[in-house]
């Protein structure tokens, strides 16, 4: 009873925050809304059962996004003095909104005209002797399903490059982001030597707990990336130059040798097949390389654009 | 005995995050708010903690419950003096002395 009071009260909350989000006025409660909204989506999935997925939705949905929108909102605002929208729709929100209704018919009619769903939980607890990981959602994602991850952190690179090209030619190469000075000894330079121990130790831990429990790469990475974004915020440390080598490794390494990998894969049988023998320790691998490269390319999306190059 | 314990101390801490919510709303201008709000995490939170702390199976998770309410603290008086030092200038009626920049903070200046 209290149990589906919850719920009911936690749905009430989610659709009321999705509502202020979409439709608030300011582009700052709508952001501030989105934050609240990821947060609560998170307590839904754990609710539901899904650590891991709550895990991801709150450090990468709620946590970062939100960094990223409201970094975002301060580059729009600094720009531009900000017009105040027209009252009546517009072309461009009717057009958004039929695009939006032509995807949600679609995903509702694909959902629907879904076959009674088997599940494929009885097919994964089979074969997780096989897989290198105990935890059936790092086997699901590593392993059976890897193609998505292996994509998924492409697609992260793709928008890091997108997010490169918005530097000015002269800018180009410098450190990434505006450079941050903070009072030394004041509460932002403070805050910014307590976190960083605490949270790498959680980050490592998310990583490396990934493959017998709720954990992984792309939760421990978020962590990460907070831990350097607050180190640098706070003034301890500068952001890396774009055009630092290293940095650059650290960016692509995770999904190269994952594709490797992967291409390796082929040679004992099929393209992205670890032979189970040697599963264990090639997830724990790919896991850590993986991490590097997410958390270095998310903290590198919230850093932006290089913005001045340094005189010398 | 315990279950009491819980059920009274999470109560009050209920009531103190119910009185900061409220203060948020109501109180007139940003530095009262932050009043508010402070003394909601700081005392609510440590309430439920405590309450809860009668609770867990073991150390291990003592010291998680622990640490949450002192992470929780931690930022909460962070953020509070961040966002009070960009409000001190509006709420004595002055001019902003800097533009607030994308880090939201008062202490950065960008360069």
């Amino acid at each position: 009873m209290i149990a589906s009071l919850f719920d009911l009260t936690l749905c009430l909350l989610i659709l009321a925050a999705a509502g202020a989000a979409v439709f608030g006025r300011a582009a700052f409660m709508a952001v501030v809304f989105f934050i609240v909204y990821g947060i609560l989506i998170a307590i839904a999935w754990l609710r539901l059962g899904a650590i891991d997925v709550a895990l991801a939705e709150a450090a990468i949905g709620a946590g970062l996004t939100g960094v990223l929108l409201l970094a975002a909102l301060a580059r729009i605002t600094r720009r531009i003095d900000a017009p105040e929208p027209s009252t009546g729709p517009d072309r461009t929100t009717l057009a958004t909104a039929l695009a939006s209704l032509v995807i949600a018919s679609a995903i509702a009619f694909a959902f629907l005209t879904l076959p009674e769903p088997q599940g494929l939980q009885e097919r994964v607890a089979e074969n997780l002797a096989d897989a290198g990981a105990e935890n059936p959602v790092t086997a699901v994602l590593l392993n059976f399903r890897g193609w998505d991850t292996l994509l998924e952190s492409i697609v992260l690179l793709a928008a890091l490059l997108g997010i490169w090209t918005l530097a000015r030619d002269e800018a180009w190469g410098g450190r990434a982001g505006p450079r941050h000075v903070t009072r030394p000894g004041g509460v932002l330079a403070q805050f910014g030597r307590v976190l960083p121990p605490i949270g790498l130790l959680v980050g490592i831990y998310l990583v490396w707990a990934g493959s017998k429990q709720p954990g992984g790469a792309f939760q421990g990475g978020t962590v990460l990336a907070a831990v350097w974004i607050v180190t640098i915020m706070a003034g301890l440390m500068q952001a890396p130059r774009v055009a630092d080598r290293a940095l650059r490794a650290a960016l692509v390494i995770g999904p190269v040798i994952f594709l490797a990998l992967a291409v390796a894969g082929v040679v004992a049988g099929a393209f992205l097949v670890f032979p189970p023998v040697h599963a264990g320790w090639l997830i724990l691998a790919v896991e850590a390389v993986l991490t590097l490269s997410i958390a270095v390319t998310l903290a590198m999306l919230v850093f932006g654009p290089p913005e001045e190059e340094e005189k010398p | 005995m315990s279950d009491l314990f819980t059920i009274v101390m999470t109560a009050s801490g209920l009531v103190f995050f119910a009185a900061g919510t409220l203060g948020l709303i109501r109180f007139p201008d940003t530095h009262s708010r932050l009043h508010a709000l402070t003394k909601a995490d700081n005392l609510g939170l440590g309430l439920i903690a405590l309450g809860l702390a009668v609770q867990v199976p073991g150390l291990a998770d003592l010291f998680k419950l622990v640490l949450i309410w002192a992470l929780a603290i931690l930022a909460a008086g962070a953020t509070a003096q961040l966002v009070a030092r960009i409000a001190a200038p509006a709420d004595l009626g002055e001019e902003p002395q800097s533009p607030p920049d994308e880090t939201g903070d008062g202490e950065t200046r960008r360069t």
